[in-house]
């Protein structure tokens, strides 16, 4: 049977899920993080089904994070790297897809440097798909766990003041984050320079600021987004020394937050560019490890809930 | 020696509409041989000539072929894409008799040569009626001056870089006041490159939830700008290819108003679709310049009612599957425009934006006249080229259908009004419906 919260066949973003459907998710992800701190972590609920991790892009910590949560829910596991070297000997996205339903998994999970290919792969295959990252537009368990960890340390989500800083325009992780804080009724801010910021943000409802100490005030949260080295020079803004002048996390510009807000990162971060090792070893504010710990939680919760979806499916005989 | 075509067809109890003239009556018209002979209302009192082939009309309407000024053919160099006959036949189909393709093939026609050769292989099809333009610059680079005279006296009807604007002013000055030397008019693609970066659709909330990078509207704003200083500094005639912004419809209008040179067209897409079409990452939306806000498509209905817009174009941009089933980013540009391009233009008059006679204007009297051809107008002596079609017919797009082999329709699924019934050039029907 499917889940009856949250029925889909894939979870390829967080837009469009409602609040009963992301707290479903962060609900079945609690009890995994109790798992996985204990000495049993290895359960068989996903014997037998194989999970492909299809990468398209590098990604060791997003790949281990649901490799783990794979192995630990019993499930066979296999890492498929796909370098760009196999487009250029001309096979498309497509052919990859169909070659790899042939084998017949249960769980793709795929990243992709393109906005939008985990769709197009998701729409040519019969089993579930997760969007472990595609180009600049979701990340959707990055999210969840994000989420789950802002509920464990303030147990709710709504009425929190977020703000997100950084190289959103390029961001996924910034996307999905967008749509599942304010559907679970935060306030979300974004503070970058306007290089860095996307056109009409306000109609997804996110305030902008491109002064950190305007931005900041009063915040429970900041969220640091990750710039790219390769992104820093020339054309979206001068110099490192500059970002980090004007947009970096510092023990100065984080006073203008709340006393206890909490500090996030992604990963991996770039220590004095967007965030002082200062601020992101404070083991009472940053939460930056815990993100990373509850990930697994928020994976194993998601493989399960898809591949038991996947299995009723099945049973009906319908394709997802 | 062969024997003339005396052949006489008379189209009976049609409604015959000649947006050159204004003509709509209902009346009955005759071709003899390749020839427009007559027509009018009750042009042949009681009975039609009795040597004549009788094609009752009633109920349809008839009128010039469709002058199509912007449809790529990819041959030569990517016949698997589209070639000179899949157009063709995708041409006629949509009521199209004439069309003029843009020379970015492979090779790309900058010479006598190549362009000669696309003439020689169109009349051997004897379908629509195909002219070309020239490459306005050497190998469409935007460098080096084509030969513009000779290339016009091999055929070319205007000249243009095709699916890329001339970026360099330098050069774009010197190639308008080259052409100024020939009364040669050249037909820009208005779009900034640098501005435009790696950008795949139009900035906004669209681009911004999809995370795709964005072209701003100002890519095209900006040219136009410029060019129009340019045309003021050389007198040259410029045309501006598929706007779609609302401030370009301005910018003409100025430049108009100043008695410039200036016209310009738009296709399908600006009028009948928006942003919102690429949501869920539909490569079949993904065109050049990118599906712009409802604002702007609002502002390019407004361009075509006011008459700031002169004509509409399909913009015929053929792809093959291969091309299209990529992530978005990575698909290529274009829409298939050819078949659509009559019953999506009759929108406009199912919406009562434009008359019938109004639309029908802006696909043939209009575009002829822009490129000097013999066509898009019903006169005794001219060649027969007409399209018989029921504008309130509904049928529904399926690109699949379609005669080109490209089936990559952004209409793909819509519901249109206006079906074409029989296409005729030089008076032999050359597509009829099936009924």
């Amino acid at each position: 049977m499917h889940d009856p919260i949250f029925p889909h066949h894939h979870l390829l973003g967080i837009e469009g899920l409602s609040p009963l459907e992301i707290n479903r998710l962060l609900d079945l992800s609690d009890p995994y993080v109790e798992v996985n701190r204990g000495p049993d972590k290895v359960s068989e609920s996903l014997k037998g089904r194989t999970i492909v991790n299809l990468f398209f892009e590098n990604s060791t910590r997003t790949r281990t994070s649901f490799e783990l949560a794979a192995l630990r829910l019993g499930a066979n596991v296999i890492n498929m790297q796909v370098e760009a070297s196999s487009v250029s000997k001309g096979e498309t996205l497509i052919d990859t897809a169909v070659t790899l339903n042939a084998m017949h998994p249960d769980v793709l999970v795929v990243r992709h440097p393109q906005s939008g290919a985990v769709k197009l792969l998701a729409d040519k295959v019969n089993c579930a798909v997760v969007n472990g990252g595609d180009g600049s537009h979701e990340h959707p368990t990055q999210a969840l766990l994000d989420a789950l960890t802002i509920r464990r340390r303030r147990d709710k989500i709504e009425g929190l003041k977020v703000a997100i800083c950084g190289d959103v325009t390029h961001s996924r992780v910034a996307r999905s984050n967008f749509y599942l804080l304010l559907t679970l009724g935060a306030e979300v801010r974004v503070i970058a320079p306007r290089t860095l910021i996307p056109s009409h943000l306000d109609r997804l409802g996110v305030q902008t600021f491109s002064d950190m100490r305007e931005g900041l005030k009063d915040c429970d949260i900041v969220m640091m987004l990750r710039v790219q080295n390769e992104r820093m020079s020339g054309s979206f803004i001068p110099s490192v020394r500059e970002y980090f002048r004007f947009f970096g996390l510092d023990r100065e510009k984080l006073s203008l937050a709340k006393p206890d807000a909490l500090i996030m990162h992604p990963g991996p971060m770039n220590r004095g560019v967007e965030i002082d090792s200062d601020v992101a070893d404070d083991f009472e504010r940053s939460v930056i490890r815990e993100q990373v710990e509850l990930g697994v939680a928020v994976r194993m919760a998601v493989l399960e809930l898809l591949a038991n979806n996947l299995s009723a499916d099945r049973a009906k005989g319908s394709k997802p | 020696m062969s024997t003339p075509n005396t052949m006489k067809i008379a189209y009976i109890d049609a409604r015959i509409l000649d947006p050159a003239t204004g003509l709509d009556i209902v009346g009955d018209l005759l071709t003899i041989g390749e020839d427009i002979a007559d027509f009018g209302e009750n042009l042949f009192g009681s009975a039609p000539p009795s040597d004549a082939t009788i094609i009752n009309a009633k109920g349809l309407c008839l009128a010039p072929g469709l002058v199509d000024m912007r449809v790529q053919v990819r041959e030569p160099g990517e016949e698997h894409k589209e070639s000179l006959r899949s157009a063709a036949e995708a041409a006629v189909a949509g009521g199209v008799t004439t069309m003029v393709c843009l020379p970015n093939t492979q090779p790309v026609l900058d010479d006598q040569a190549t362009l000669e050769f696309v003439a020689r292989r169109a009349r051997l099809l004897a379908l629509t009626k195909v002219y070309a333009y020239g490459a306005a610059t050497k190998g469409l680079k935007g460098k080096e001056l084509a030969e513009l005279g000779l290339l016009a006296e091999a055929g070319a009807v205007a000249f243009t870089d095709g699916t890329v604007a001339i970026a360099d002013t330098q050069v774009m000055r010197r190639v308008l006041s080259y052409a100024a030397t020939f009364d040669l008019m050249i037909v820009q693609h208005p779009e900034d490159a640098a501005l435009a970066g790696n950008g795949v659709v139009t900035s906004g909330e669209m681009a911004t939830r999809l995370g795709l990078s964005s072209i701003p509207r100002e890519a095209e704003i900006i040219m136009l700008e410029r060019d129009m200083r340019l045309v003021e500094m050389t007198g040259a005639r410029y045309h501006a290819a598929h706007v779609s912004t609302s401030e370009s419809v301005e910018i003409i209008a100025r430049a108009k108003d100043k008695g410039l040179r200036v016209t310009c067209d738009t296709a399908p897409f600006y009028f009948a679709l928006n942003e919102l079409t690429v949501g869920e990452y539909r490569t079949f939306a993904k065109l050049s310049p990118p599906l712009r806000s409802d604002e702007d498509r609002q502002a390019i209905v407004e361009g075509l009612k006011s008459g700031i817009i002169d004509v509409i174009a399909s913009d015929h941009s053929p792809q093959d599957q291969d091309s299209k089933r990529l992530p978005f980013a990575q698909a290529a540009f274009g829409g298939s425009g050819l078949e659509t391009l009559l019953a999506v233009s009759l929108d406009l008059v199912h919406n009562e934006d434009l008359s019938l006679i109004e639309t029908l204007k802006r696909v043939t009297c209009s575009p002829a006249q822009l490129l000097g051809l013999d066509a898009g107008h019903l006169r005794k002596g001219s060649p027969a080229d007409l399209v018989l079609f029921a504008p309130n017919e509904g049928w529904k797009v399926v690109g699949d259908n379609f005669k080109s082999k490209s089936k990559n329709t952004p209409f793909d699924g819509r519901p249109v009004q206006g079906k074409v019934f029989r296409t005729i050039i030089d008076g032999r029907t050359v597509f009829e419906a099936a009924s």
